[in-house]
């Protein structure tokens, strides 16, 4: 009996595995006319569901492209809610097609879990907040503090890097998604709350009182956040990257939602039409239409505008845009020529 | 007579037998099903490895020897992030192990009290009982364990409310108690003569401990000794020696004898810096855990006292009252030996049912095998089909010896057939 129930769970756990992956995920999409999205199970500016239950957000934003891009339509994509301990088997089972998630891009996440990261949508660092009655101006002086925490995550192996590295003790406190911490957070169960910088500011964008909490100066870890797809579907990887890139170019060629239909009748800039599919033939390329970049960029505007209008400084999250700028304007963003 | 023998065909099998005749036809299907299942098995675990060859995944155990890079808040052993996953995975272990062996003593006590009590002839206690045992086995565990969790982070002062001269909260029982939104701190016993431990390669062992234990077993023998002196002594004579201030010497005193020596003293909590240091810290995830597994699984253990206590006919008591026993030595002596035979079984599956219900503990963020090895260990290493399998296998383990160890005592109380 007892041999029978073992053999049962190895059942159902093979039945996880057995739904895994197949090949052709475009074909998939288009069949069934909707991308699924993996996203957090809420995170202001990034992935929240607004008042009338449609998904909102940075990372919202990218899966919306994707889906115009395939499927000319913005608001085809079902949104998967996963959380940092569910979204690698959620992504490896097909159950999403495509993860935009706050994910840092790591080697063993790209090597060992057979994840493939496609583009680097956020550039993020961890960071720590802390109350400001507290009195705590700097991380160095956190020793002995009680550190609230989501569980499955990088910034777990990176508060224990930190704290060793400097000789302090702390208390972790495992959480499991970000609203549980901040309900932890705020009734004072924990002296901290650390993910990244992005997190820490969107969380206390959401509270009663944000003038009263402070993000420390120091960032402890790079965290590039990145888009993610199953390894093995090079064509679907390809996709999503050049969607993604896309929005990256279209913000350095100054394509904006606003001036993208005129710029489509054909401009002088010849690399302009190669993007927008007046010119060459890299739609079909990837198996799409030449128009596939202006649906992609006139779902939510070019990556700049996306930003601005979900997390950057005219928003309640206020994030600069710092390390996420072109790289003319000293940022980090780079997409590569569309030749 | 020679003949009759002869009227009998001779046994002769013929394959067609297998499926028309009565005596094989059970065991023909029997084997098919046999085979049937096997296959069936078998071709799930081909799928299995076929898939996970597909992903370009191999299985394997070695992540428990890599190095895990997380810290563990409640550790009963050493650790810390430089050690391995395996290691990792024995101190959730341990946890696991912890609050279960908690829960179960508290879901013992409440349970038997709860059911000897809802027997009673007082009507307010009886109500009282009913309504806490309806009331608890009737909402969902998890439940209890988030209220709990909830009362203890929301309601209770933090550890700053405690500080300086206009602080609004301060310990309790002559300031060796605090109960903070972090935890309840509680003063932990020290040794200022130390005997120092053993180390066991992996884990430490305290000798004062094994002292302690070592002389606590003896002082109870040496008492189980007297008293079987003074049985054989009334048995003989009629007349029970006094034994109630030889029992309590024997009991105290080594032991008493033993803390001095090791200069036994109480470690105070203070506050330190962002948190009470010093003290046993009882964190609000073990309590919440302990509690509510506790005191919901008493409920069901309450029920199957009474239903024990019920099983025993009427008769046995009133038998017992005509020999002129008191209620209490009834229930002692007559009731409960015979209601056990009925409780124990039952309450193995109430014991099973802690240990297994302890991996909610992920809900509140108690470091247990679920959150260790199943949790953050999956996800670092993304050994999902390894960890799980792993997991399974311990808590199945931990499940059979209990059930083992359960039997055995079952063994012990039930009906003596002779």
């Amino acid at each position: 009996m007892n041999k029978t129930v073992l053999l049962g769970s190895i059942a159902a756990a093979s039945a996880l595995v057995a739904g895994a992956a197949s090949a052709n995920t475009l074909q998939e999409v288009i069949d069934r006319g909707e991308v699924r999205c993996g996203v957090s199970t809420g995170l202001a500016g990034f992935s929240a569901p607004d008042a009338n239950g449609v998904w909102q957000g940075f990372d919202v934003a990218m899966c919306r492209a994707v889906a115009a891009a395939v499927l000319d339509d913005p608001m085809a994509v079902e949104f998967v809610p996963t959380t940092g301990q569910t979204r690698f088997t959620a992504l490896a089972s097909g159950e999403v097609d495509v993860l935009a998630r706050n994910t840092t891009w790591t080697f063993t996440r790209d090597v060992d879990l057979n994840l493939r990261f496609v583009g680097i949508n956020y550039y993020d660092g961890q960071g720590f907040m802390v109350r400001g009655d507290l009195g705590v101006g700097s991380a160095t002086e956190l020793d002995g503090a009680t550190v609230c925490i989501q569980t499955g995550t990088t910034t777990e192996l990176n508060l224990a890097d930190y704290f060793r590295a400097n000789g302090m003790e702390y208390e972790p406190v495992p959480i499991e998604t970000n609203a549980e911490a901040q309900q932890q957070y705020l009734a004072g169960a924990c002296d901290v709350y650390t993910t990244d910088v992005s997190g820490l500011a969107a969380t206390r964008a959401s509270f009663a009182d944000p003038e009263n909490h402070v993000i420390l100066p120091e960032v402890i870890s790079k965290e590039p956040l990145a888009i993610t797809v199953r390894d093995g579907d090079d064509r679907w990887a390809g996709v999503v990257q050049w969607t993604f890139f896309a929005l990256v170019a279209a913000e350095e060629m100054g394509i904006t939602s606003a001036n993208i239909a005129e710029l489509a009748q054909g401009t002088d800039n010849p690399e302009i039409n190669r993007l927008l599919g007046t010119e060459g033939e890299l739609g079909s390329m990837l198996g799409l239409d030449p128009e596939w970049a202006i649906r992609a960029i006139s779902a939510g505007g070019n990556y700049g505008e996306i930003f601005a209008a979900n997390i950057g400084d005219g928003t309640p999250i206020g994030l600069a845009r710092g390390l996420n700028a072109q790289w003319t304007q000293g940022g980090l963003l780079y997409a590569p020529p569309f030749r | 007579m020679a003949t009759t023998a002869e009227t009998f065909p001779r046994k002769v099998f013929r394959p067609s037998m297998l499926l028309y005749d009565k005596r094989y036809r059970s065991l023909t299907i029997q084997v098919v099903v046999l085979f049937l299942l096997m296959g069936f098995f078998a071709w799930l675990i081909d799928n299995t490895l076929t898939n996970l060859a597909a992903l370009g995944r191999d299985f394997s155990f070695r992540f428990l020897g890599q190095t895990a890079g997380y810290d563990i808040n409640q550790r009963l052993i050493d650790y810390n992030s430089q050690m391995t996953h395996g290691r990792a995975a024995v101190v959730g272990l341990l946890n696991t192990l912890l609050v279960a062996v908690l829960a179960c003593v508290l879901a013992t006590v409440v349970g038997v009290l709860a059911g000897v009590l809802r027997l009673s002839n007082n009507w307010l206690v009886a109500g009282l009982m009913t309504v806490y045992v309806e009331i608890f086995r009737n909402i969902p565990t998890l439940l209890w364990i988030l209220i709990i969790f909830a009362i203890m982070t929301e309601a209770m002062p933090p550890p700053s409310a405690f500080r300086g001269e206009d602080a609004t909260s301060s310990m309790l029982l002559w300031d060796t108690v605090a109960v903070t939104n972090r935890g309840v701190y509680i003063p932990e016993p020290l040794f200022s003569r130390s005997l120092g431990v053993i180390d066991m390669g992996s884990f430490l062992i305290s000798i004062d401990l094994l002292a302690i234990v070592a002389v606590v077993g003896l002082s109870i023998w040496a008492n189980k000794r007297l008293l079987a002196h003074a049985t054989a002594v009334q048995n003989a004579t009629g007349i029970r020696p006094k034994t109630w201030w030889k029992s309590i010497l024997i009991l105290v005193l080594p032991i008493v004898a033993l803390l001095v020596v090791l200069g036994f003293h109480l470690g105070y909590p203070e506050l330190r810096g962002f948190n009470f240091a010093g003290g046993t810290h009882l964190r609000n995830s073990l309590i919440a855990l302990w509690f509510a597994l506790g005191i919901y699984t008493g409920a069901f253990v309450a029920e199957n006292v009474r239903s024990g206590i019920l099983a025993v006919s009427k008769g046995q008591t009133e038998a017992a009252f005509a020999l002129g026993l008191r209620p209490g030595l009834t229930m002692r002596l007559v009731i409960l030996p015979q209601a056990l035979r009925v409780i124990i079984p039952p309450l193995i599956s109430q014991y099973l049912n802690i240990t297994k219900n302890t991996s909610l503990a992920l809900a509140v963020g108690y470091m247990d095998l679920r959150s260790t090895l199943g949790g953050i260990t999956i996800n670092q290493t993304g050994r999902e089909l390894e960890g799980m399998l792993l997991m399974m296998l311990i808590y199945l383990v931990i499940s059979l010896l209990i059930s083992g160890a359960m039997n055995v005592y079952n063994a012990r109380v039930k009906l003596k057939e002779r």
